[in-house]
């Protein structure tokens, strides 16, 4: 399989007053395409400050970061952007859904920065996305009438939408209860086995269980790059006790 | 990013909140129709004044009676001895530059037909009073100066007149009507010339030769004015100078004394009464503008609102590829759209609010296209300059801090 996305001797600095807080001290690793990667760690070890670089939203203080082949250091603020809406999907704890919008509009967001889709694509696409988390039945639904975890699974189609290079997911089950969680993590799992190659920040190892590999970050250091005997997120919400279905 | 999206972008977002919208567009909304209003209204005014002064004829002069100081006692104009017919006989036999000249004495009562009456003021004048004053005679005769020598009393009416004393269909020619205890008989009817500037009826009127009205009714031996028309309306100026002269030596005056007479143009009043509307134009027009700051300031400081509120959707748009450059545009073209549907709504608004004004007033409704053009575009321009801050702070936000931001 293809390197999608190879990072060398990582560094990312913030000067704080007159302080230097090393968030990311020299991180190297490659991800290929298809694989499923949880990056694990306690708070503060460094995993959004990874992702928000793996998303381009953030420049690494030193290193390099290679996605597709793109040498990310070398991009303008605008190609970055570019590379943002061509080959990277963002899911957020919070979801980050406008208010007041449809579950339709919402999807269609990223095609309407990316001039070479036309209205009726557009349509189309963020029709299918819906489609493949489920949702077919609430596209017209503002987030005020969705749950949870239906709110989370716009978001997940508004990432898959633009058909990316990698998923990027922080905490991404962060405000859901256990249920939903797994259920977020079967459709993960799904879109895993149709092709999707995702990093899934998590720091509850339960739910790193169903990725296919682990890098654990602690101070801002790998200290950990392991395979995961991944478990089946369908069969573990089927384990589940219904006492658990009040939450 | 094409212009379309960025337009559906701006677009659904000022559908989003549709009470925010409309509340940033007040303050646009009434300052276009204010300023179209006032502009439309003050162009009605003048336009209407300037149509009415024409109608009254620009080679007017009016002799008029001054205060009269006697040792230091202003004794009001009204009571004033200073006019004669000696005065328009010297007038007459001595100024080239006037045309025509009529004395003018006027007094009010109540006129009476059988079991109608009707409140109305009876102006006497010479034969040429009615062309002076631009009537035209509809119907009948004028009386003649035979009728002024006799002091016989013949009269010539005007359409609000005839319509309030007799019965549809009556013939009034050769009617008599009353004038108090003073029988009159019709001779001629004026055609309807309509209200003046101030509002007034002109053809609330009856004409009858000033003899008869200073003997037989006022039993006074004074004229209250004197209308003259001047040979051409270049004449008037030289025709002024002729008759105060004349006058002058006629009431015994040094040239040093002041006069117990004025002599003013209908030209002059014009000019008088087209600086004051053409002022008062500016100046509405300059408060109307201070409003439509108002609302464009309004506009940045809700747009400013705005872009702390929905931090969180620009850190959105930024992480799935928009550009700061279409954050910008976005935010520019949600102020701009937001003043421009203003704008329409307030031009129509002005619109609307002058046409129901003139109405009104009776002034002609005038819609000056420039003034449309203008505020249309000043909106445009009061959108993208008070837009550009909110969007600037916007476009500089930093994407990460804009998606924690709560
Ligand atoms: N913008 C920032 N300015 C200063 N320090 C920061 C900033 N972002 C993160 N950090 C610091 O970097 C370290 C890693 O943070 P983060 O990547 O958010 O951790 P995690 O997501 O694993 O909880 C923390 O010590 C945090 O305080
Ligand atoms: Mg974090």
């Amino acid at each position: 399989m293809p390197t999608i996305i190879k990072i060398e001797n990582l560094k990312r600095e913030f000067v704080v007053g007159s302080e230097i807080v090393r968030a990311l001290k020299g991180v190297s690793y490659d991800i290929e395409q298809g694989e499923f990667v949880s990056i694990m760690g306690t708070s503060g070890s460094g995993k959004s400050t990874m992702l928000n670089i793996l998303g381009c939203l953030d420049k690494p203080t030193s290193g390099e970061y290679y996605i597709d082949n793109i040498a990310v250091s070398k991009l303008s603020k605008d190609e970055l952007a570019f590379v943002r809406n061509r080959k990277i999907g963002f899911v957020f704890q919070s979801y980050n859904l406008l208010p007041r919008t449809s579950a339709l509009e919402q999807v269609e967001l990223p095609l309407l920065y990316n001039k070479t889709i036309s209205a009726k694509e557009r349509r189309e696409r963020a029709v299918y996305a819906l489609e493949q988390v489920g949702l077919q039945e609430r596209m017209g639904h503002m987030p005020n009438q969705l749950s949870g975890g239906q709110q989370q699974r716009v978001a997940i189609a508004r990432a898959i939408v633009n058909d990316p290079v990698i998923l990027l997911a922080d905490e991404a089950t962060g405000n859901l209860d256990t249920r939903t969680s797994y259920e977020i993590m079967s459709l993960f799992q799904k879109l895993h086995a149709e092709g999707k190659s995702i990093v899934f920040v998590t720091h509850e190892p339960d739910i790193a269980v169903f990725t296919s590999r682990t890098i654990m970050l602690r101070d801002g250091r790998v200290t950990k790059d392991v395979p995961v005997e991944t478990k089946s997120a369908k069969e573990a919400l089927d384990a589940l006790p219904p006492s658990e279905d009040y939450n | 990013m094409n212009f379309s999206n960025l337009f559906k972008i701006a677009y659904q977002a000022i559908l989003r909140n549709k009470t925010r919208s409309l509340l940033t567009m007040l303050g646009i909304i009434i300052g276009i129709s204010s300023v179209i209003a006032m502009v439309s209204l003050g162009q009605s005014s003048s336009q209407n004044i300037n149509d009415q002064i024409s109608t009254m004829g620009t080679n007017l002069i009016m002799v008029s009676r001054a205060y009269q100081r006697k040792g230091g006692i202003n004794m009001g104009n009204s009571n004033s001895q200073s006019l004669t017919v000696k005065d328009v006989e010297l007038i007459k036999a001595n100024c080239k530059n006037v045309a025509m000249i009529s004395p003018s004495v006027s007094t009010s009562g109540q006129l009476v037909r059988g079991a109608n009456n009707w409140p109305g003021t009876m102006q006497g004048g010479s034969p040429e009073y009615i062309e002076i004053r631009k009537y035209e005679l509809e119907r009948g005769t004028n009386f003649t100066e035979n009728d002024i020598k006799e002091f016989r009393k013949v009269c010539i009416v005007g359409t609000t007149v005839v319509e309030n004393l007799f019965d549809d269909g009556t013939d009034p020619i050769g009617q008599e009507i009353r004038f108090g205890n003073t029988p009159f008989k019709i001779i001629g009817v004026l055609a309807s010339k309509g209200q003046n500037q101030m509002g007034q009826d002109q053809d609330d009127i009856v004409i009858a030769p000033y003899s008869t009205v200073m003997k037989r009714l006022l039993a006074t031996q004074y004229l209250h004015m004197i209308y003259i028309s001047a040979v051409s309306e270049d004449a008037c100026d030289k025709a002024v100078e002729e008759i105060t002269s004349t006058l002058m030596s006629s009431h015994k005056l040094k040239e040093t004394d002041t006069p117990d007479f004025e002599v003013r143009t209908q030209a002059e009043l014009l000019t008088m009464m087209n600086s004051v509307s053409g002022f008062l134009t500016v100046l509405l027009a300059a408060i109307a503008s201070i409003s439509l700051i108002v609302g464009g300031i309004g506009i940045m400081n809700i747009m400013y609102v705005t872009v702390t509120e929905r931090t969180k959707e620009i850190g959105l748009r930024t992480a799935i590829g928009a550009r700061s450059r279409d954050i910008m545009f976005q935010f520019l073209l949600e102020s701009a759209m937001l003043s421009l549907v203003g704008g329409a709504i307030g031009i129509i608004f002005g619109l609307l609010l002058s046409y129901v004004i003139s109405m009104a007033l009776n002034w002609p409704f005038i819609i000056s296209v420039s003034s449309v053009v203008i505020s249309f575009v000043v909106c445009a321009a009061t959108g993208i300059f008070f837009g550009w801050y909110p969007a600037k702070k916007a476009a500089n936000l930093d994407p990460i801090t804009a998606l924690r931001y709560e």
